[in-house]
């Protein structure tokens, strides 16, 4: 904490996301940005909409910072009246120094108004910038395909639309008026100093390598620090994130103890570093208040020496005394600044690579509104998830409406994918999908997709109370609709043994619902949203072998009159299908129904002995 | 936070001390330093002294490297006090939490105690570091300031102590404003994530269903809320810097006022007048620092309480007696009598009226549906839970009046999740017994089917193991927690669906092991498939917490509609 003194203690509020603890955050690890100028000039493209404001900012600035510059020099003057009084024996000239004192008092005034004013528009700058980019990247992921959510880490695209566009913010509210004010204050002071007394100017300019250097060489050698306790803190939650996880396994085998002893152990480690490392970085402001003391007596006496040598006057004296103190308060800053600046720009740029992805392609402009019966047709259907490595290379179904369809394969034979492209998550790269004649490419999507209803592998389920959850399939859903679809998806039975019965709050540290109960949630979500496609993908997969036949006679209910697509791993889904697709490597390399298929002999057969014999 | 600090600050009570001290001289030798630049002034300067400037001058060099030797000794000594608080804190933290049972900790939730005991922990203990001189140097500057500025005149003494509570006043006005929105800003961060996340994790079905709209909707209003506190905070905040510059510039130009009467009235000389405002300077400083106490107190409290809530969270289950099992002799190992269970304010009970025994010897299997109380069942049994009604007695004893580690010992359970730690292969099954020999080991691999691939490893049975197991696969995950329950040889097992990630083969060959080697031992399966459990001694169905039937695979088939139907959904799929 180089200069605590003299940061404002805004530091970075409470409001920050929990980022991992350690160091003061000016001692993060520096990143390098990509295309620094680049970046810097996108940003401030950004920035544009703001001129105005970051206009007035700086003319707030520059203002704010001649007053105080200037504040001092009639200070000093008035300490001049007095000891010119004094020096020549004659009364205090009080008016005079009223008058002075006065016009101190207004221009320190401004000064507050003015640094007032510039840091109450930069918070608007700061927070409607980010709320609009943030907005902006969020609309964009609505317009990005689904690659980019299966491609990217989700925890990499949420730490890039929280947290770096919140260290966007905080550095546009806390360094952009910060940089605006130390160089308008570097260069104001030095042009001050140097036609008040160029010797003195010299005298303060000398602390000045010393200073930069000393930040720099305690700033590597806490760095270094910093970064061993960061990395004992890792250790140390791991190993605390590791016996929380296993805690009814800790329990069940007793080993509270040897836990504790070995997080006694690195516990101990990370004190030993976290001391040091908080020790050292404490000496910054000891020894910069030591450098600063320095320069201090320096100006003293050569200020002495020269009043009494060439009779430069107290005043001027004691403006340096202040001055000295004004010009190193934003090297300081400077040097600090250069590394979040750094950040800053490489945040940016993060969020600019989201901005940048590639989006999907329009909806028609006039879309045909499908009045749906449920045939469906892959016609020379051809794709891949990349161009150069083609999974699907030419399917054809033709399916009637009403009929269950099931689609079986081994695994990456393709299976989801087929869901994928009728839903249109992604685009074909041959052929067409049709519905009801219908090319889907000529529907909006949304439209599209109202004619699904689906139920994935993996159970989405927002936090929210359990019957809001199963009231998403349909907006204004009453009660006893939402009971009504748990019933069918029996699934009212478990709800009601939880705590709050339908009103249990889903999060996601939801324990006492299981991965089938979640599944069961999923299916009455969708049985809700009636819908005339219905695609279950290994719908049931978590649900033991009674509750899904459960489930699947309330299915069964829905099924009737309806297409549905099944991709199933389990034998009762296959049997029961009008058609079955038998996929692998992309394409159907057999139809029929499931006697049909026993009696053929072919892949079915294999994969039948195989998978769904036990 | 108080209570915190007294019971954790304790043993370090004689840095602090040292700490305090060291940051007294060093604002007393910060208040030395304007009364030498007065004797330049007046002294050396008026009279042109230049050879005593320079005597006065190295004094004052002196004096600023003591003040700063002094700020490092502290800054140590704190280092060292704030460091360990934090140590001390977190251990007895995660000590709390290895005495919690399943229902307290999911109360708070693993990530959340993961948070409390590692960043909550952090934010106090900074803040102690941060305290510590602010506290005491703000204090100290302000009396020594005080009676100096008194030496010189006390007319201006008065100057200073109007501005001072003008300060606080402008303290108060702004932590007052500002801190619950900062608090708030916390809350709004999180639903932010909460609900971008979510977005993220949901994009299929809220395309499939249709409903991006409402998620933008959600995302902006998440969003709008943040910004609309953050920048309320920020302007906030935005007084108080110019409002702390002002009035100290104004507290200068005051001095300067009333100090040239009282140089009028030959009470003082210019070089004093100076050394005032130096004074005066150097207080409102050290105040500000003691302001900052405004805005840190508030934080580091929000985190203390966090981190009470922990300690003075007590387990629901402790021990109430300290009977022994003694020895198993044949007859009821383990038997429920009229056991319901109802999860802490539930409406309907998980478990009602379940009453079994499982002899010596016996396997006991549990099936049911989804949601039938086939988990919590097994979780009554090391006390996980405590049953509402009825009781659980192993060996005669009821469960509730064995110690809990004594219970825990004669238990080997497999859990559904196979959980592994970091460590080795030994290690991990040397969970189960710590002082179990190699070929214990050995012999715990090999019947649980688990020593095949051990031995191919390149490093055997040191094999290394990363967080939760991920470098293993599920069955092979579920054959090591096997081994790790056998190695304990307890008189009870309890095999929580642990089969599952068996492939055909390895089930039965597993299984006939555990008959032959377990045959003395008592068995509780729980299980999905019903060919692992059909030679059971005893089959429970349970339907909806409710025993739906008792007995051998046989007599159940034909007796119980629920059994039935389960049988058949899966041998259907063997047809």
């Amino acid at each position: 904490m180089s200069n605590n003194m003299n940061r404002p203690p805004q530091g970075p509020p409470a409001g920050m996301p929990r980022r991992g603890p350690g160091g003061p955050p000016h001692m993060r690890i520096a990143e390098k940005p990509k295309d620094f100028k680049g970046s810097l000039k996108r940003l401030i493209g950004y920035l544009k909409p703001y001129g105005l404001k970051i206009f007035i900012v700086t003319v707030a600035a520059i203002l704010s910072i001649l007053f105080s510059i200037f504040s001092p020099l009639f200070l000093g003057r008035a300490t001049n009246s007095i000891a010119d009084s004094l020096s020549r024996n004659l009364p205090i000239d009080f008016p005079h120094l009223f008058r002075l004192l006065a016009l101190t008092g207004t221009f320190y005034l401004l000064n507050a108004a003015f640094s007032y004013l510039q840091s109450y528009i930069m918070a608007d700058v700061a927070q409607s910038f980010v709320y609009n980019l943030r907005c902006e990247v969020d609309e964009k992921l609505e317009r990005v395909g689904l690659w980019f959510f299966d491609t990217n880490s989700h925890g990499d695209i949420l730490s890039r639309v929280i947290n770096d566009l919140d260290t966007v913010s905080m550095s546009i509210q806390m360094f952009l008026s910060q940089i605006i004010t130390s160089a308008i204050t570097l260069v104001g002071v030095l042009a001050i100093m140097l036609t008040l007394s160029p010797i003195l100017t010299i005298t303060v300019l000398i602390t000045v390598p010393l200073t930069t250097y000393l930040t720099r060489f305690v700033a590597k050698r806490s760095q270094k620090l910093f970064k061993g306790q960061q990395k004992s803190l890792g250790e140390l939650n791991g190993h605390i994130e590791e016996m929380y996880a296993g805690h009814k396994i800790v329990k069940l085998f007793s080993h509270e103890e040897k836990a504790i002893e070995d997080f006694c152990k690195l516990n101990e480690k990370l004190y030993d570093v976290g001391w040091k490392a908080q020790f050292l970085s404490g000496l910054m402001m000891p020894l910069t208040s030591i450098i600063n003391n320095i320069g201090y007596v320096l100006v003293a006496v050569v200020g002495a020496f020269l009043s009494v040598t060439t009779g430069l006057t107290l005043g001027v004296i004691q403006a340096f005394l202040q001055y000295q103190r004004q010009f190193s308060q934003p090297i300081g800053q400077i040097a600090n600044m250069t590394n979040i600046i750094q950040s800053t720009i490489a945040a940016a740029e993060r969020v600019f690579m989201v901005l940048d992805e590639k989006e999907e392609e329009k909806d028609p402009e006039f879309p045909i509104e499908p009045n749906v019966v449920g045939n469906v047709c892959f016609s020379h259907v051809k794709f891949g998830y990349s161009p150069d490595k083609i999974l699907i290379k030419d399917l054809n179904i033709d399916i009637k409406s009403g009929q269950m369809v099931a689609i079986v394969g081994p695994t990456g034979a393709g299976k989801t994918t087929l869901v994928n492209l009728l839903m249109r998550f992604y685009e074909l790269d041959g052929g067409k999908i049709t519905i009801d004649g219908v090319d889907i490419r000529h529907m909006r999507r949304r439209d599209l997709r109202r004619i699904f209803g689906m139920v994935l592998q993996d159970t989405w389920l927002f936090s929210g109370t359990i019957a809001q959850n199963i009231a998403y399939g349909k907006e204004h859903a009453t009660m006893e609709e939402i009971v009504n679809a748990a019933r069918m998806a029996s699934a009212d039975h478990f709800i009601r043994t939880l705590p709050e019965g339908y009103n249990t709050i889903i999060d996601e540290e939801a324990s006492n619902i299981s991965m089938g109960e979640k599944q069961l949630i999923t299916i009455a979500r969708a049985i809700m949203a009636n819908p005339a496609i219905l695609i279950l993908d290994e719908a049931t997969s978590s649900v033991d072998t009674r509750t899904e036949m459960l489930i699947q006679s309330g299915m069964k209910q829905l099924m009737k009159g309806r297409t549905s697509f099944v991709i199933a791993h389990r034998l009762s889904t296959i049997r029961d299908a009008d058609l079955i697709l038998v996929l692998n490597d992309g394409d159907i390399i057999e139809t029929g129904t499931h006697e049909e298929l026993l009696e053929k002999g072919g892949f079915y057969k294999k994969l039948y002995d195989s998978q769904f014999s036990a | 936070m108080f209570k915190l600090f007294k019971k954790y600050l304790r043993p370090y009570l004689g840095l602090l001390f040292a700490s305090v001290i060291l940051i007294g001289i060093e604002a007393i030798s910060q208040l030395i330093l304007p009364d030498i630049m007065a004797n330049i002034v007046n002294e050396g300067i008026m009279n042109s002294n230049i050879p005593y400037i320079f005597q006065e001058g190295a004094k004052m060099l002196l004096v600023s490297i003591l003040s700063g030797a002094c700020l490092v000794a502290s800054g140590l000594f704190s280092a060292k006090a704030g460091m360990g608080f934090g140590k001390d804190t977190r251990r007895a933290i995660f000590q709390k939490v290895g005495t919690f049972m399943p229902s307290e900790f999911d109360k708070f939730g693993a990530s959340s105690l993961i948070t409390r005991t590692t960043n909550d922990v952090t934010q106090v203990q900074n803040s102690i570091i941060m305290m510590l001189r602010a506290m005491v140097s703000g204090p100290f500057m302000l009396i020594g300031g005080v009676i100096s500025i008194t030496r010189y005149d006390y007319t201006l003494t008065g100057v200073l102590l109007c501005a001072v509570p003008l300060l606080f006043m402008l303290f108060y006005f702004i932590s007052k404003n500002a801190t619950p929105i900062f608090k708030s800003m916390q809350k709004k961060i999180d639903k932010l994530s909460l609900v971008f996340r979510e977005y993220l994790t949901g994009i299929r079905v809220i395309r499939a269903f249709d409903r991006e709209k409402d998620e933008q909707r959600r995302f902006k209003e998440a969003s709008w809320d943040l910004a609309k506190s953050s920048m309320k905070a920020h302007r906030i905040m935005s007084l108080n810097m110019p409002g702390m510059m002002l009035l100290m510039n104004f507290t200068s130009i005051f001095i300067v006022w009333v100090g040239a009467k009282s140089i009028n009235r030959l009470n003082m000389q210019v070089g004093d007048l100076m050394a005032v405002i130096q004074y005066a300077t150097q207080i409102m400083g050290s105040l500000m620092m003691f302001g900052l106490l405004f805005v840190m107190i508030p934080r580091a409290s929000v985190s203390a309480s966090r981190i009470n809530e922990v300690l003075e969270q007590n387990p629901s289950i402790t021990n109430e007696g300290n009977m022994k099992i003694g020895d198993i002799k044949t007859g009821e190992v383990l038997s429920f009598e009229n056991v319901t269970f109802y999860y802490p304010g539930a409406e309907s009970p998980v478990l009602e009226n379940i009453t079994f025994t499982a002899c010596r010897g016996e396997t006991v299997a549990i099936v049911g549906g989804t949601g039938s109380g086939k988990s919590t069942l097994v979780n009554l049994i090391p006390r996980f839970y405590d049953v509402t009604e009825g009781s659980i007695k192993i060996n005669g004893v009821d469960i509730k009046k064995i110690p809990q580690d004594e219970l825990r010992k004669s238990l080997g359970v497999v859990p559904q999740k196979a959980l592994l730690f970091s460590g080795t292969i030994k290690d991990n099954i040397l969970f189960g017994k710590e002082d179990a020999t190699d070929e214990e080991v050995i012999n715990a691999l090999k019947i649980s089917e688990a020593w095949d691939f051990v031995k191919n490893l390149p490093g055997g049975i040191n094999s290394f193991v990363s967080q939760g197991g991920t470098n293993y696969s599920g069955g092979q995950k579920q054959r090591l927690s096997i081994a790790r329950a056998l190695v304990r040889k307890p008189a009870i097992y309890i095999f929580d669906d642990s089969f599952s990630a068996l492939d055909a083969k390895t089930d039965a060959n597993l299984r006939r092991n555990l008959r032959e080697v377990l045959k003395d031992s008592t068995i509780i399966i729980v299980a999905q498939k019903i060919t692992s459990i059909m030679d059971a001694d005893k089959i429970i169905v349970l339907d909806e917490g409710k025993i739906a039937g008792i007995g051998k695979h046989d007599e159940l088939y034909n007796i119980c509609s629920t059994y039935r139907e389960i049988v058949d959904s899966q041998i259907r799929r063997e047809g």
